[in-house]
């Protein structure tokens, strides 16, 4: 759209950086085609029979037709976002779920044994709460931390870094994180302020003094704590993983494969807090777009290596302060969208495509976020006007979404019934479309969860 | 010169409004004057923001700038210009138990505040049993709970339930918002109204403390 065109341009004046991830490349494509041959090839997957494979197979072209709008599926693919709700489903509490990788294993093993869905979401949000306690982590309260052992982890949202640090994080995104942001989030990290810059270790007498801090005991203890986390997340990940060779294994695909974020929320999430970031658009507005650009690469980048890592196609993106009730369309163009734009762009360059999980309402911006490569992305709404997405983005991108969460979690499975139904007629048309929910499952109603599966399964055949 | 501040403060020109409340209050112009222009000023904001116009930015940067002005004309307060206008109605508000997000909740409690309100915050992860015994003690008119977990979702129809037991339902009007709510969670809770935004629960506030009388 022209106008984001004028101010990045506008931006970008008399500045002699090298602008890049504003154009798809020739051979998006094929990169494209490539790695859904990779997510489609099931390597590695002990698939429990031939038909299983064929079934992770066929789930995963059902999803694939519906990103590249080439062709109707067969059927709709129903991939609810599964959140916290298998945990409360199996009967495990958040503290077991985090503590014993079994039980969350189990918990997941029986979500998709009993409810089916298409694709699950494999349970990498269940982070392993021995490592927060190891780092002793500031940035959340978990299950024994600060809630209840029922409740899920929540943010502490804090000024975690001031305003006038801007321009540290700009010149410097890594060492930022390093030196400042990582001493502040986590308790026994704080040694790692002391830790050297890296760049001018160039020459032999610029190795010595950089190698000092590494003499201190205190560093030597900051170390030896992510040591012990780095050993107890890799037990972690060895349960997901056989987790999710079983549940693959049956033939059922996972939804997601990587995530990435938002510069915009990258700044406003973590670092400055949500207050803050909005008063930054009119205390630090150059500050503010600088930042967003100068992480861009950075997300381009780990989205790309995290869906690489397990061979799937879907960096999940959730986006969190662009929403139309957070700021204007003025300031959505010029501080939100510019940056989120090349990060669809450098993923889908890569092959990628871009899971984007807009939280609460983008009605009116759906004419502005339609600005992207055709058949390249998935939209994901939750509190947006369907029909209208279906009549805008429609067009560009597949569509996913919306069935809300007090629905599921107050309603009677009638009502679920009737709401699906609604959907599935207003935004399955021809193709294009991902039925899911509009945030994760935790609260619903069991009941609902399954009616709302096997119900839009069978109505979401094309004909 | 007055109007300027009021118009530096709805332009957002933050600066500016700072220096030129500074200086009106040097000049030894009444404090309470000065407030008064701020509070027009969030007043037209606030305007702004029910018509779409202005954002979470306007809203959360003109409740700083107040706040920064009100610091600054502490020191130029007498005694007897203390003395606190008589409130429009009392809110008792709090995210309910199991939820610790506070800013949606906050920026309603900012809204109530400069509309007149005498608000009693309870915070963050409120247990049923605080919401009561405020209640009791400080008798409101409105009650306002805020969730944005869906898990926290039980958890206000429980506080609601609570509230019933005690025998303090008839009492109060309660509304119900944050990001996990909606018109059906309302109808789940047993409220009696759902806002949307924080616009709404001033206006659902002041419907009900006129109706109280």
């Amino acid at each position: 759209m022209g106008v984001n065109r004028y101010l990045i341009l506008k931006y970008n004046e008399g500045k002699t950086m090298k602008e890049r991830f504003l154009e798809v490349t020739a051979d998006a494509d094929q990169n494209q085609e490539a790695q859904f041959d990779t997510w489609l090839s099931g390597k590695g997957i002990p698939f429990a029979s031939s038909e299983a494979e064929a079934d992770y197979k066929a789930r995963i072209l059902l999803i694939k037709d519906a990103i590249q709008l080439k062709k109707t599926p067969q059927r709709i693919p129903i991939c609810p976002s599964a959140g916290f709700f298998p945990i409360q489903y199996a009967g495990v509490s958040m503290y077991d779920a985090m503590y014993d990788y079994d039980a969350l294993a189990l918990a997941w093993q029986k979500y998709s044994d009993d409810l089916t869905p298409d694709a699950y979401n494999a349970p990498t949000t269940v982070v392993p709460g021995r490592v927060l306690d190891v780092l002793d982590f500031k940035l959340g309260r978990w299950p024994g931390h600060g809630v209840s052992e029922h409740s899920e982890y929540q943010y502490v949202e804090k000024e975690y870094m001031k305003a006038d640090e801007y321009q540290d994080l700009i010149d410097d995104p890594t060492g930022f994180f390093m030196n400042t942001f990582f001493p502040r989030i986590f308790g026994t990290l704080k040694p790692l302020q002391n830790m050297p810059l890296l760049p001018p270790v160039n020459e032999i007498p610029c190795i010595p003094p950089a190698l000092f801090p590494f003499g201190d005991k205190k560093i030597q203890s900051a170390f030896s704590s992510l040591a012990k986390a780095g050993e107890e997340t890799i037990r972690w990940r060895d349960a997901v993983r056989r987790l999710n060779g079983s549940i693959m294994g049956k033939g059922y695909p996972a939804f997601s494969g990587g995530f990435t974020k938002a510069p915009f929320d990258v700044i406003g999430d973590t670092l400055r807090g949500t207050r803050e970031v909005l008063m930054d658009i009119y205390r630090h507005p150059d500050e503010l777009i600088e930042a967003c650009e100068r992480i861009t690469p950075f997300m381009i980048k780990s989205g790309v290596a995290s869906c690489k890592a397990t061979g799937h196609i879907m960096p999940f993106i959730p986006l969190h302060k662009g929403a139309d009730a957070f700021m204007s369309e003025e300031q959505f163009q010029t501080f939100y969208w510019p940056t989120l734009r090349k990060v669809i762009i450098g993923l889908t360059n890569e092959g990628m495509v871009p899971q984007l999980f807009a939280e609460g309402g983008y009605n009116q911006r759906l004419e502005v976020i339609s600005d992207v490569p055709k058949g390249k992305v998935v939209w994901w709404f939750d509190l947006s006007d369907m029909a209208r997405a279906k009549k805008t983005i429609g067009r560009v991108a597949c569509i996913a979404g919306n069935v809300p969460l007090s629905l599921l979690c107050t309603a009677t499975p009638d009502d679920v019934k009737a709401y699906c139904k609604e959907l599935i007629d207003v935004a399955g048309n021809d193709g294009g479309f991902i039925f899911s929910t509009g945030a994760g499952m935790q609260g619903s109603k069991p009941e609902n969860v399954k009616t709302m599966i096997e119900f839009s399964k069978d109505y979401g055949i094309y004909q | 010169m007055p109007n300027d501040l009021v118009d530096a403060m709805v332009n957002m020109r933050e600066a500016e409004a700072m220096a030129l409340a500074q200086k009106m209050l040097d000049a030894g112009e009444d404090p309470l004057q000065v407030l008064e222009r701020c509070r027009e000023a969030l007043e037209i904001v606030g305007k702004q923001f029910e018509t779409g116009k202005y954002f979470l930015p306007e809203l959360i940067l003109s409740g700083e700038m107040l706040k920064q002005i009100s610091k600054i004309a502490r020191p130029f307060m007498r005694k007897e210009s203390n003395k606190k206008a008589e409130a429009k109605g009392k809110v008792v508000i709090g995210s309910v138990k199991g939820d610790i997000h506070d800013i949606g909740k906050d920026i309603v409690v900012f809204l109530l505040d400069i509309n007149g309100f005498e608000v009693h915050d309870l915070g963050v992860d409120v247990p049923a049993e605080k919401f009561v015994e405020t209640i009791s003690k400080i008798q409101p008119a409105v009650v306002g709970m805020s969730a944005l977990l869906t898990t926290a979702l039980e958890s206000m129809k429980n506080t609601v339930d609570v509230i019933k037991n005690a025998g303090l339902r008839d009492q109060v009007k309660i509304m119900v918002g944050g990001g996990a709510v909606d018109e059906k969670v309302r109808k789940y809770a047993d409220a009696d109204a759902y806002g949307p935004d924080a616009v709404a629960a001033v206006n659902l506030s002041k419907e009900w403390v006129e109706d109280k009388g």
